[in-house]
């Protein structure tokens, strides 16, 4: 009999190629996503050492990160050299034998959005890209997680990287959602309560009642913001969800391998009696709205609640980087975030940019208007996410609100020296990172859920989207 | 990949958590293509002065007490963030060759190991007694960090011990190519992958036959 299994050591043990010593093992790659920020140089790397791509067909490329998202837009860039990086990337690819979703390909958007909806990320998969967030793909229940270009490199040469076993947690949300409490709410909340390095590198396991129930939109946010938790990774076990959700999809497996696959995927699930050596349990009926008050995801309450005060923490550093983020972000210690007037909302980024996330905003900005003085701006995950949107018709809401409704990229979410949100300083926003200037010289970012962002934004003020979901 | 044996010299504070690798290398910093040119970008919003190249006299960096650091010594969970491996370029061509925190990002962790800089991990309450030796006029801050024995010396010379991977320590000692290392290794992934083709042909399917079959 074997031992019990977490599901994350089941998905190892199938991509164990070679033991390296040190409980590190060679695991094989079955996808890698390349995208024109650091894919063009990855390809560079390798061409100048003289490898090549072990296997170009277990690799996807796209463009996201430095293009333009505003409608009409061409190969020209905002951020200075722009233009570059997509030239290299395109020659890289065209040379390795890439298959790369440009620009006016109708599947193009952020590696991490794309991925899922193309089938290409899959349960049990182990899947590598050179950005952080592709930690995101374990809502699909793949073992997915970033690396850096010189990975990379190693990646496309061998289809292989090596990798120190991780130690195995879980955390459960058991209970159901309060309605205007989302999988970005219970996220921002684990990290509050545990800390931007609770994850300590840790393979980690989502589970519980509110987990099951969440759709894989959900599971991809929860997934996405476990690299700001300190994780290595983060992942959901596939279940009928997944299932459905792939079923179809251009690239998940087709006819008798789909049935294959399927059979496959209902055995990747952690063992009964599995061992975890840290376990965080969340009662996520109790959860309420969160919004980031600092520079660090952990710097997180719920929109109601008052900021702390740095003499509340428990030694000299974390003080220090506690009066580091309010002199930053200028949040009152005492008083709630709830009413702190905003310039600008933003909703997109691989966290919160799916379908899910704009009909959820949509439910909020119906009818109503982005506050005077606002700069509204919403940009949709990936092409198709847009495409549905539009078909719904939730364009015309988010326009008719005040809303900018952009093409698919990862757009404001980071500032690179181009687009920006002018003088606007304070921006509540979907995305996953506070970081100071993260989105602009200067700027402070809030981060919420769409809900709480739509609801801020036509507040012009940070707010509880509850009141607004009751009528 | 320069090898790792010991460093010594000047070493400078960083009394705060959760360093991004946004700061350390800001985005708007990273415009060009190359590997190297990221010295003098280290840091950049915090460094300068904004909207300037002008030093920040109020930056760690810019004191003349730490000049030409290093080491560097910071909180928890530095080089969280981004996997920009342009934060490790601008560290190491900068001059910095080891950093001791109480823990880091796991991206940047890695790729310290790749390109010749070493992640020294301290428990907090080291940590602190190190970042105020640091801070205290009377002492030098001058440290070492000894790959070796793993030990760290610090300002007042006292000797902490640090742990680390076999495998990483090797390879920072040997300057070592990972990748080289790995394509040796051939036989055994050709291997693997046709046994794992029989168990999982789906993942061998060629994806864009698969696609245009359905369109
Ligand atoms: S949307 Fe933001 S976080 Fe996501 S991949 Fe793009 S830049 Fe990174």
């Amino acid at each position: 009999m074997t031992a019990p299994r977490t599901l994350v050591e089941k998905i190892w043990a199938a991509h164990a190629v070679a033991e390296l010593g040190d409980a590190t093992d060679l695991l094989h790659i079955d996808r890698i996503f390349l995208h024109e920020r650091s894919g063009g140089r990855m390809l560079q790397g390798l061409a100048e050492a003289g490898r090549k791509v072990f296997d170009p067909a277990m690799v996807l490329g796209t463009l996201d990160h430095i293009i333009d998202t505003n409608p009409g837009r061409t190969d020209a860039t905002k951020f200075p050299g722009g233009a570059e990086f997509i030239a290299a990337f395109r020659d890289g690819a065209r040379a390795a034998g890439i298959r790369v979703f440009d620009l006016d390909d109708p599947a193009q958007g952020i590696a991490h959005v794309i991925a899922p909806e193309l089938g290409s990320a899959q349960p049990g998969l182990t899947m590598v890209c050179g950005d952080s967030h592709t930690c995101t793909l374990g809502g699909m229940g793949a073992l997915a997680w970033g690396i850096g270009v010189t990975q990379g490199e190693h990646a496309l040469a061998t289809q292989c990287l090596p990798a120190g076993r991780p130690k195995q947690m879980r955390v459960r949300f058991d209970g159901a959602l309060a309605d205007g409490v989302t999988a970005k709410d219970m996220v921002l909340h684990l990290i509050r309560t545990h800390g931007a390095r609770g994850g300590d590198g840790c393979a980690l396991e989502y589970a519980g009642s509110a987990v099951e129930a969440m759709s894989c939109a959900g599971r991809m946010t929860l997934c996405n913001m476990a690299v700001e938790f300190g994780a290595w990774t983060g992942i959901v076990a596939p279940d009928e969800t997944t299932i459905a959700y792939l079923a179809g999809r251009p690239y998940a497996p087709q006819r008798a391998d789909w049935d294959a696959a399927v059979a496959w995927w209902r055995t990747l699930r952690s063992d009964g009696d599995a061992r975890f050596d840290r376990e965080i349990v969340i009662n996520a009926a109790g959860l309420s709205p969160s919004v980031t008050w600092g520079t660090s995801s952990e710097q997180t309450v719920g929109v109601d609640e008052p900021v702390p005060a740095p003499g509340g923490f428990a030694d000299a550093v974390a003080r220090a980087s506690a009066e580091k983020a309010l002199a930053y972000t200028g949040a009152e210690p005492g008083r709630p975030l709830a009413g702190l007037s905003i310039d600008a909302a933003f909703i997109g980024s691989c966290a919160n940019s799916r379908i899910e996330d704009l009909r959820d905003a949509a439910r909020v900005l119906a009818g109503r208007k982005v506050a005077a003085g606002v700069t509204a701006i919403c940009v949709p995950g990936s092409t198709p996410v847009k495409r549905q949107a539009e078909a719904e018709g939730l364009d015309r809401i988010f326009k008719a609100a005040g809303f900018q409704w952009r093409e698919a990229g990862c757009s404001l979410c980071f500032y690179n020296g181009g687009d920006s949100f002018g003088s606007a300083r304070r921006v509540i926003s979907s995305t996953n990172r506070n970081f100071e200037n993260r989105q602009g010289p200067g700027v402070r970012t809030h981060l919420a859920s769409p809900l709480t962002v739509a609801a801020s934004a036509v507040a012009g003020a940070i707010a509880d989207p509850r009141a607004l979901l009751r009528r | 990949m320069e090898p790792f044996r010991r460093i010594a010299g000047t070493s400078a504070p960083m009394p705060i958590d959760n360093v991004d690798t946004d700061a350390i290398i800001p985005s708007k910093e990273t415009q060009s293509t190359a590997r190297t040119g990221y010295g003098e970008k280290l840091f950049a919003n915090w460094r300068y002065l904004p909207g300037t190249r002008a030093p920040n006299p109020d930056f760690v960096l810019n004191n003349p007490r730490y000049a030409g650091a290093q080491l560097l010594v910071a909180g928890r969970n530095f080089g969280c963030g981004s996997s920009r491996e342009a934060a490790v370029w601008a560290l190491s061509q900068f001059g910095v060759r080891a950093v001791i925190a109480e823990s880091y990002g796991a991206i940047f962790r890695n790729n310290c190991i790749r390109n010749g800089v070493l992640p020294a991990v301290l428990p907090i309450a080291a940590v602190e007694q190190v970042l105020a030796e640091l801070a205290d006029g009377a002492i030098a801050p001058q440290m070492a960090v000894d790959l070796e024995t793993c030990t760290i010396v610090s300002p007042s010379g006292a000797v902490f011990g640090f742990q680390i991977g076999s495998l990483e320590r090797e390879m920072l000692m040997q300057g070592a190519d990972e990748i080289e290392l790995t394509l040796m290794k051939r036989p055994l992934i050709e291997a693997f992958r046709a046994r794992d083709q029989a168990l999982r042909p789906w993942v061998y399917a060629s994806q864009e036959a698969t696609h245009a079959q359905d369109h």
